[in-house]
């Protein structure tokens, strides 16, 4: 029997372990791809406090090594469901079934798909979530972004510099990204505004080439493009939990600044909980509190 | 075996005229998603002596990333008799792998 389950092993999960390990419980994580999360795809952290300049890969690697030293057990299992015998907790995987005292949830959230047909078959053929990842298989061509937050905003500029043209699809007239990037891609001759306009249709063979607009007035339009970069926002890997977890009207697990869910004993921490900011200094903190929180439940 | 860096001018000898299937893995430095998938790799290099597995790295080799199209990594590509049977873009965990390599 484990004194604490952590379920994802991005920089909430590993945190949290961190503090367990240093409250010298027993502590398992449950990570169903890789250690570090999301944030091993930049190359290049900012706003880290007094650690700049630094890639996701080191920092998730630091953050694993540091949770190793402590002892921390880490088993590469997707948790599929959780089940609540309030003084005996157990969590199920892909392999197995383990039990617990308390649970701390760390799933993070994952890339919103447009959830048109063949989004998936065409990843990596044309349709990518990760513009500083992938644009430079794109020079010189034509593509598309979608989107009207600051992801799409940052990567149409990214892109304006490699290809030949960028499309800027969003349903809206107005972004709701930074108004000075806003401003630069206006100067840009290669960036084509596509307004009130939704992704209806994705045209390929076995490649992207091409997608299909629709306006809010109903017109429809055809774009040749053999890329499109999504980036219309995240979803938060809750869905195992939901049977018993409360989670807001977009998913997220319903709980303030104490990590605390409806159930005693199972915590939440990182960008699957309800917050304003979803980052790496506040998923880490989380994961200090939501392990405070459990060792203080335990002994409680 | 240990996974084996292929080029251009090795390609032929590496893959096409490989009698074990190949996985071969499209990969840049600057590419973290692919660092994470390196050490999953190594392991499975070292203990399938079924399956031989190369590492390309598409910023060196452009010709052979444009070559299998490849427009996002980690991208794994299975090569049998040279011909692709299977690919896989993203990470992708070991036991995922496995069933992907299939034994
Ligand atoms: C491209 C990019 C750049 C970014 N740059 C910055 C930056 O410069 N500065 C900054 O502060 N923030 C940045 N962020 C945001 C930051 O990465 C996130 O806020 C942070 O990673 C959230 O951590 P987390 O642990 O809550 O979740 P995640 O990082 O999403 O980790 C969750 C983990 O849980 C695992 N998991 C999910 N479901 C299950 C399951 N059922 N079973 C087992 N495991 C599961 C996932 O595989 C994952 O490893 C960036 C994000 C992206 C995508």
């Amino acid at each position: 029997m484990y004194d604490i389950i952590i379920i994802g092993a991005g920089p909430a999960g590993l945190t949290a372990a961190i503090y367990g390990k240093r409250a010298l419980k027993k502590v398992l994580v449950l990570e169903a791809l890789s250690y570090g999360g999301q944030i091993i795809n930049t190359l290049d952290i900012e706003n880290y406090p007094a650690a700049a300049h630094i890639s996701g890969f080191d920092f998730a690697t630091n953050l694993y090594n540091q949770a190793k030293e402590l002892g921390t057990e880490i088993k590469f299992e997707k948790v599929t469901n959780i089940i609540d015998n309030d003084d005996i907790k157990k969590v199920v995987t892909s392999k197995g079934e383990y039990e617990t005292k308390t649970i701390i949830i760390a799933t993070g959230a994952d890339n919103r798909k447009l959830g048109l047909e063949n989004e998936d078959k065409l990843i990596g053929k044309g349709i990518s979530y990760c513009a500083t990842c992938d644009g430079n298989f794109f020079k010189g061509k034509d593509v598309a972004v979608v989107g009207g937050g600051n992801t799409a905003l940052e990567d149409t500029l990214y892109l304006t510099d490699l290809v030949n043209k960028v499309y800027l699809i969003h349903r809206r007239d107005e972004f709701r990204g930074d108004p000075t990037i806003v401003e630069k891609l206006k100067e840009k001759d290669n960036v084509e505004f596509v307004y009130n306009s939704n992704v209806t249709k994705l045209i390929s063979n076995d490649k992207l080439e091409g997608v299909e607009v629709t306006n809010k007035d109903g017109s429809t339009k055809e774009l040749s493009v053999s890329g499109l970069f999504v980036a219309i926002g995240k979803v938060p890997e809750n869905e195992n939990f939901k049977e018993i977890i409360n989670l807001d009207e977009s998913g997220y697990i319903i709980a303030g600044e104490d990590c605390h869910t409806n159930r005693e004993g199972i915590f939440v921490a990182g960008d699957n909980r309800v917050k304003e900011l979803r980052q790496l200094v506040t998923a880490t903190s989380d994961g200090a509190i939501a392990a405070t929180e459990a060792v203080k439940y335990i002994n409680k | 075996m240990e996974v084996i860096t292929v080029t251009k001018d090795t390609f032929d000898e590496e893959v096409m005229k490989s009698s074990t299937p190949v996985l071969i893995d499209f990969n840049a430095d600057w590419c973290g998603p692919c660092r994470m998938l390196r050490p999953i790799l190594d392991e499975v290099a070292s203990s399938n002596d079924k399956v031989k597995v190369v590492s390309i790295n598409i910023d060196d080799e452009d010709e052979l990333a444009d070559k299998y199209e490849v427009s996002s990594i980690p991208c794994l590509v299975l090569i049998k008799d040279g011909k692709e049977v299977n690919r896989n873009v993203g990470l992708i965990a070991k036991e995922q792998l496995e069933s992907f390599i299939g034994e």
